[in-house]
């Protein structure tokens, strides 16, 4: 464990901290900034360290599309709730928070008290695991996120199909980041000077993934880790390059991304899982910004393998504001539901639900 | 291990293996008053006010490193009274068994609070057993209830928190919540960390008098961790508090073991810990006391009391920014104790 501590206290030391502020204000531009991050994970270390609050008040701080519970579209709650109000047979395993994502009749969470079967797993494994000690039962795993858990799942599935277990599928609404940047910056909604880039997608996919972003929109990215003094030296880092009116790619989490990314998790990634286009939370559908299974796979598709149905409809229930949100267009606070009618108790959207969410995490630290 | 080995239905029936398990009771517990038999105990009134408390215990796995839920049971019973300002004296316990439950397990963990009650100096006085199908419980619960003497003229209450005073923990944080998910099925990992689960009433009694009057209020953080009790200080007290994150003692492990599993150690049960808000002029007295205590060698003063903002519990970060810190919303780990 010593080793661990090496890696957490070393980078949340005051005086450290302090003295990266210090600089940040050096190098603070007269004008208002807005950088954005885009992964839930530094949502959370920037409202749990009181970054925002820390840092000169013309840098604007947003979040973007980086929770993968908050960006899944209502449609696809939707009929995830629905297929397991008429399958109460079938094992739906998932994450925890997925549960209680309000769908716009109902929930996971209310339809596994009515009788569904709806099981909390924290990694595919234990849904495969599951369908293999209960060959009768068909499992499907609803499973949400980005490149950092799609390898995962695409493991699990190569290893149902080597083992021979049928009864195991795999609902994908993967997502990758990139084009979820790219169609934020086309759709001019929001003024963005710099990315704080997502430190563990990154490890998967590399730094190179952002060279468009440098190259074709002016705009720098760093690739930055989650400790408070990762993001506070990352930030610095991105104030740099605005400041000397450079826009490259810039990796801060060094000791653990590199400019390839994990070869091996892509390999993986990409045997079972193909680029199709998918609809955000906020954003609508994005080209070849999803992950469906590929057609060898198809008998671990619960979408081939099940009517799982899809009726489109609008993304937010009335007066919320979860859409406008993941765009970084609304701070959690300036919605009407905020901390009234919408609470990590009563949610009204994805993002006051999850964990990685950015109205939870204002919600929980940053209510002073 | 034949069925005679494990707890039968019958057990709990009143008849002859009822009469099996009551010897197992009372040969353990050994005392006169439970040796009676009767329905109820009948006690000496101690000469000063009572405290009363009742606590179930249902955690999940019943053995865990650093204790058991019988031990568990007891020591809960006791540092509710203990925080309170109350010497433990009786404490009643009825037994919930589901159909199956081996019976030397049973008998360990008889034998466990029997050890951990005669080492407080309070008295198993009275208790129950039921027996439920197999798929109705899980493995054993235990309630309990306890009786202790308070002290004349003690009063601890959130009332009397004014701002100024300061704010002592009296270890590290999150061990009990740590060392029990270690060893929960399905998330088995390998965290050498033990449950803080221990009886706080000598620690107690060594702040009380080393307080000259001075403890307004104790409260052991159990379920809800830390941040939660301190928040409910705030809102009993109707005053603020600021606490520094720097300062509340948290073993490595645990922290690691956090890290890992994405869980705030502030939120995690204690089993063995407590906090006192205290007049900041007996401070140094009562934390010069408390680190002479085994129980309490790594106490620290860790925040104090503000005016406001009113109800809100407010930490100052390692960067060195404010932030509220909440309560536990929802359920970070069920069945915990």
């Amino acid at each position: 464990m010593s080793s661990t501590i090496r890696y957490i206290d070393e980078f949340r030391r005051k005086g450290p901290a302090r003295a990266m502020l210090r600089r940040i204000e050096d190098v603070a531009p007269r004008e208002c900034v807005s950088i954005m991050e885009i992964c839930g994970t530094h949502t959370h270390s920037i409202s749990k360290y009181g970054i925002r609050g820390a840092v000169p008040t013309g840098i604007r701080l947003l979040s973007g599309p980086g929770c993968p519970v908050c960006v899944t579209a209502q449609a696809d709650i939707n009929r995830i709730v629905e297929f397991s109000r008429r399958n109460p047979s079938v094992v739906i395993a998932t994450f925890g928070d997925m549960l209680r994502v309000p769908g716009t009749f109902s929930s996971l969470e209310k339809e596994r008290a009515e009788g569904a079967d709806i099981r909390v797993v924290y990694s595919p494994l234990d849904a495969l695991e599951m369908a293999r000690r209960d060959p009768a039962k068909e499992v499907v795993f609803y499973s949400v996120g980005f490149e950092t858990t799609a390898p995962t799942v695409a493991a699990t599935v190569i290893k149902a199909r080597r083992e021979g277990i049928r009864n195991f599928s795999v609902l994908s609404l993967h997502k990758l980041t990139p084009p979820a940047m790219k169609a934020l910056l086309d759709s001019g909604d929001v003024n963005i000077d710099g990315f704080i880039c997502p430190g563990h997608v990154t490890t998967v996919i590399g730094a190179g993934a952002y060279g468009f972003i440098a190259k074709d929109y002016g705009a720098p990215c760093v690739v930055a880790g989650f400790e408070p003094l990762d993001a506070l030296y990352g930030l610095y880092m991105l104030l740099l390059q605005l400041r000397d009116g450079r826009a490259e790619i810039e990796i801060e989490y060094t000791r653990v991304v590199t400019w390839e990314g994990n070869k091996r998790a892509q390999e993986v990634m990409y045997e079972v899982f193909e680029r199709a286009d998918s609809r955000w939370r906020g954003l609508g559908e994005i080209a070849c910004s999803g992950l469906r299974i590929r057609g060898e796979f198809s008998h671990f598709d619960a979408e081939k393998r099940f009517d799982m149905g899809y009726v489109d409809c609008d993304d937010d229930q009335a007066g919320c504001s979860c859409g406008e949100v993941i765009k970084g267009l609304v701070a959690p606070s300036e919605c009407t539901l905020f901390a009234t009618a919408c609470t990590p108790e009563t949610p009204m959207g994805p993002c006051m639900v999850s964990s990685e969410g950015t109205c939870a995490a204002y919600y929980r630290y940053e209510r002073i | 291990m034949g069925e005679a080995g494990r707890i039968l239905l019958a057990h709990g029936a009143g008849g002859r293996l009822s009469h099996r398990l009551i010897e197992l009771f009372v040969d353990a517990f050994d005392n006169p008053i439970l040796q009676q038999l009767n329905d109820q105990a009948v006690l000496d009134p101690p000469g000063s006010r009572i405290a009363f408390t009742t606590d179930s215990y249902v955690v999940d796995p019943i053995f865990f490193p650093g204790g058991d839920i019988g031990r568990l049971s007891v020591c809960g019973t006791v540092n509710d009274l203990a925080v309170g300002g109350a010497e433990p004296l009786y404490m009643s316990a009825s037994f919930i068994i589901e159909e199956g439950l081996p019976l030397d397990e049973l008998e360990r963990i008889v034998h466990s609070m029997a050890r951990e009650a005669a080492s407080c100096g309070v008295k198993i006085v009275t208790g129950d057993t039921k027996v439920v199908e197999r798929g109705k419980g899980d493995k054993l619960f235990i309630n309990t209830a306890g009786v202790g003497r308070v002290r004349d003229g003690m009063e601890l209450s959130p009332s009397r928190i004014r701002p100024g005073d300061v704010v002592i923990l009296s270890g590290t944080v999150g061990d009990h919540g740590m060392a029990v998910l270690t060893k929960r099925k399905g998330l088995e990992i390998d965290i050498p960390v033990e449950s803080d689960c221990a009886p706080l009433h000598t620690l107690v009694a060594a702040m009380i008098d080393a307080s000259r009057g001075g403890i307004r209020a104790m409260r052991d953080p159990t379920r809800g961790g830390l941040a939660t009790i301190l928040n409910e200080l705030c809102e009993s007290s109707g005053c603020g508090m600021l606490i520094e994150e720097e300062r509340i003692p948290v073993r490595s492990e645990v922290r690691g073991g956090c890290e890992l599993l994405g869980l705030d150690p502030l939120y995690l049960a204690n089993e063995g810990k407590l906090v006192a808000v205290v007049d900041r002029d007996c401070a140094t007295a009562v934390l010069e006391a408390a680190r002479k205590n085994h129980l309490g060698r790594d106490a620290a003063l860790i925040g104090e009391v503000l005016e406001g903002p009113p109800g809100r519990l407010l930490l100052e970060t390692s960067v060195g920014n404010r932030r509220i810190l909440e309560k536990l919303s929802g359920e970070q780990l069920p069945r915990i104790c």
